[in-house]
């Protein structure tokens, strides 16, 4: 085979994803993006051009080695591309269905400023798959070193500490305090997105490897506190403690009419249907009600996850002519969720009302849903964010014909694990106080990372957290040096 | 996996179960309660603590029979094991020498008033209870209750036992006669019977507590389906409680979100009912 030509590669058009159709995935939650073919996957790899100084890999938080692992699928190395890929990310298969690569590598690959540039999600699921598939490349325990860590919460930021930890020989536990690891991955986005018998396979994987201790139903701060864990005469005696709890507390809009029935945070409205798979209901004991014309408030990743959930719940249960919106009070160019999940959702046909905002929900005689006053928004300066900030136009008051409302309005920590952690000093609207680089927090042998420290953020932003976090609590458990000292 | 070492029938609705749980029972307190969950399809049910042994490692729980999951629930047996068993949630009862108190528990209700009313008289308050049923097969742990008060009334709605009253009358009664002296009420039991005696105590401007019955999901704060409107605001009753002020609760509005998922409930019951004459046909 001869090389192609810088020129030839770049003739060759970006590779679509294989997708179930839009109208036959409404009525399902199977997966959306079936996934590359070993043929897809050689034509996609063959557009890189393994620049010399390669962006991609700078716009990933975990420093994915990016052209090495596409290098190696271009020659048919499948080991060698897992290799690659692990050195870095140990779930490839997650981050591969979940990251939003338009803003992070894809957005910095040479080709992009053609618009095209390299599938590297597309590769990366690609590769992670095939590791689930086959394990040719387990994850190797080092020599056992009495020291023992625990690792609360057990979601990508917890689950990347506990491998990196175990991976150096030390006794992780992880405590997580719902019946199913994985923390968002399971409770918070659906199947048809993220197949939960993935995000199963890549930790089970991870966990047999290094006989990682996965404690299920255990709630710190109740069956043991941060104090308890570190007690080395009375309590559990952990050397150090991670703390990847996220930030799983939903807010509400402070309007009236919130506590109707059929008001719901979109944390709860997920729950029922992915972790407690609501959607197979009576099979699963857990009811999840859909209604006929659903609003969705906000427009991150959780609103487009809540409205499609809605959307497919409707068509599960013939609810002809039924609607779901987002209502979302800034403009198009604004919105947080991933760009393929937005795509996603407009081909289903979720309405996407802009420049909205709740002001009360009205509810009827038996406490239920009814309808919603609205009022429209214009962009007026930007605020901190750098946003344009949405400012409500006078007397543009109108109603909206709903019987559900999802609350999609970000979350924050959950206090629980806080309870006599004495010394964990946090920011007064409830994230941890911790060391950008190292993980530290302000209470010794402690570290955070993830949704905890940033509030609601990314799958691969909470990898890299924990992945840092572990670096530094192995060098204090090899070195016995305390940087609290 | 979390074992049932031992079961009592305490009425034809009514269980009882001790489950082995050694790490729940050690930070057990009066008040708290768990989640558990039958199977891999199981919804997650809180039910309230209604005894522990920390030697032992065990927890008791009371149920009613009243849906789907409570009915499968009823027909495990010692031996069996539930998948999720987790806990201790919520926050544990305030307990203080008040002087005298009244403790009311109705129906399953008792179950969880009697830790309460047992933690009172140990901390050296005088402590008056009623305990009320629909009728008597749905009455139980009268003894228990008469062992930790120091009077105890004890009623049916249908007067197959006990007197044949409301537990709201004999309340009315003993904040008429105790008038000034008593300094808390304690209420657990139905929503529409702790509504009654808020309603009941609040002329008399005793503080009253409650334990709320809400439905849940992860009962960790996570969800706010279990949220409750308060005077003060909506708090979430598993993390914020579950006992609250019930002078301060919206009673209408927390009925109404019982009843929300009533049509469900029912499918499910139906369902279930269908299965269980299937497998005894064979
Ligand atoms: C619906 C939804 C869709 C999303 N879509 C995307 C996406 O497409 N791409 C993307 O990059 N990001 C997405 N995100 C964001 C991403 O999922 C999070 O940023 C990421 O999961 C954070 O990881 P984490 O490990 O910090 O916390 P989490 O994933 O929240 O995990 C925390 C875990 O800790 C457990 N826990 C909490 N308190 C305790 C306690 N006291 N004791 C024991 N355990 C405890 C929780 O039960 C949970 O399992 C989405 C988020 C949601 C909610
Ligand atoms: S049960 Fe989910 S917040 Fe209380």
């Amino acid at each position: 085979m001869t090389e192609l030509t810088n020129r030839e590669r770049m003739s060759i058009p970006r590779q679509a994803m294989p997708a179930q159709e839009a109208e036959a995935r409404r009525t399902n939650f199977d997966e959306v993006a079936l996934g590359f073919t070993m043929e897809l996957v050689q034509q996609e790899a063959d557009r890189c051009l393994q620049c010399k100084r390669p962006h991609c890999v700078d716009g990933c938080p975990v420093g994915v080695l990016i052209p090495q692992f596409i290098a190696a699928l271009r020659e048919g190395d499948m080991e060698g591309a897992v290799r690659a890929m692990k050195e870095k990310n140990n779930l490839p298969a997650i981050c591969g269905r979940v990251c939003p690569q338009e803003s992070q590598c894809e957005v910095k690959c040479v080709l992009a400023k053609k618009g095209e540039p390299v599938a590297i999600g597309r590769l990366e699921r690609f590769v992670g798959d095939y590791e689930l598939a086959q394990r040719t490349c387990p994850l190797e325990r080092g020599e056992p070193t009495g020291k023992r860590v625990a690792v609360v919460g057990s979601g990508p930021a917890g689950l990347t500490c506990a491998v990196d930890v175990g991976r150096e020989g030390h006794e992780v536990v992880i405590f997580e305090s719902l019946h199913a690891p994985g923390g968002v991955l399971v409770y918070g986005i659906p199947e048809f997105r993220l197949p939960k018998g993935v995000v199963q396979a890549e930790i089970d994987y991870a966990v047999e490897c290094l006989g990682i201790e996965m404690r299920l139903d255990a709630v710190i701060g109740s069956l043991y506190t941060l104090n308890e864990l570190l007690d080395q005469e009375n309590g559990a005696g952990f050397d150090a403690i991670f703390l990847g709890t996220g930030a799983g507390l939903p807010s509400f809009m402070r309007i009236p009419g919130i506590n109707y029935n059929g008001v719901v945070s979109a944390n709860e409205f997920l729950t029922r249907v992915n972790l407690m798979k609501g959607y197979l209901f009576p099979e699963y004991d857990t009811p999840v009600k859909v209604g006929d014309r659903v609003a969705v408030v906000g427009a991150g990743n959780v609103a487009m996850d809540a409205a499609r959930c809605s959307l497919r719940l409707q068509a599960l249960r013939q609810r002809e002519g039924a609607e779901v919106h987002i209502v979302y009070r800034r403009s198009a160019a604004e919105v947080p969720a991933r760009a393929e999940e937005v795509h996603h959702a407009e081909e289903e046909g979720i309405i996407f009302d802009f420049l909205t905002n709740p002001i009360e929900i009205y509810g009827d005689e038996n406490g239920n849903v009814c309808g919603m006053r609205c009022i429209r928004m214009e962009l007026g300066e930007p605020d901190d964010s750098g946003r344009r900030r949405p400012i409500p136009i006078e007397g543009s008051e109108f109603d909206m014909d709903v019987d559900m409302v999802v609350m999609a309005l970000g979350t924050s920590p959950n206090p629980l694990v806080f309870k006599d952690a004495g010394g964990l000093e946090r920011f007064k609207w409830g994230t941890v106080i911790a060391d950008e680089e190292t993980g530290r927090t302000t209470k010794p042998r402690v570290w955070a990372g993830g949704d905890v420290v940033t509030g609601a953020a990314t799958v691969i932003s909470a990898m890299g957290a924990g992945k840092r976090a572990a670096d530094d609590i192995n060098a204090f458990l090899r070195e016995g040096i305390d940087p609290w000292a | 996996m979390y074992k049932i070492l031992h079961k009592k029938v305490l009425s034809d609705v009514n269980k009882l179960m001790v489950v082995s749980a050694p790490d729940v029972a050690r930070k057990a307190q009066a008040g708290q309660f768990v989640i558990v969950r039958i199977d891999e399809q199981g919804e997650r049910i809180p039910l309230t603590i209604a005894d522990y042994d920390r030697e032992a490692g065990t927890i008791t729980i009371i149920f009613q029979e009243v849906g789907k999951s409570t009915m499968h629930m009823g027909m495990l047996n010692p031996g069996d094991e539930f998948a999720t068993f987790t806990g201790p949630l919520g926050h544990e009862t305030e307990v203080e020498n008040y002087g005298t108190v009244v403790c009311v528990g109705g129906g399953v209700g008792i179950a969880p008033i009697y830790p309460i009313a047992r933690a009172l008289k140990e901390a050296g308050n005088r402590v008056l209870s009623i305990i009320g049923a629909r009728s008597k097969e749905l009455l139980f742990w009268e003894d228990r209750m008469r062992a930790v008060s120091d009077e105890l009334v004890v009623c049916t709605d249908d007067g197959s036992y006990g007197r044949k009253a409301l537990v709201t009358e004999p309340l009315k009664e003993m904040l008429e006669e105790h008038r000034g002296e008593i300094t808390r009420v304690w209420a657990i039991g139905p929503a529409i019977m702790m509504k009654f005696v808020a309603l009941t105590t609040e002329p008399f401007e005793v503080p009253t507590i409650v334990s709320l019955n809400t439905i849940m999901i992860d009962g960790t704060g996570m969800c706010g389906g279990c949220r409750v409107k308060l005077k003060e605001g909506a708090k979430f009753v598993c993390a914020d409680g579950p006992e609250f002020d019930a002078h301060q609760v919206d009673w209408d509005l927390l009925l109404a979100r019982q009843r929300y998922y009533l049509d469900e409930e029912k499918r499910a019951v139906e369902q279930w009912e269908h299965k269980c004459r299937l497998e005894a046909q064979g």
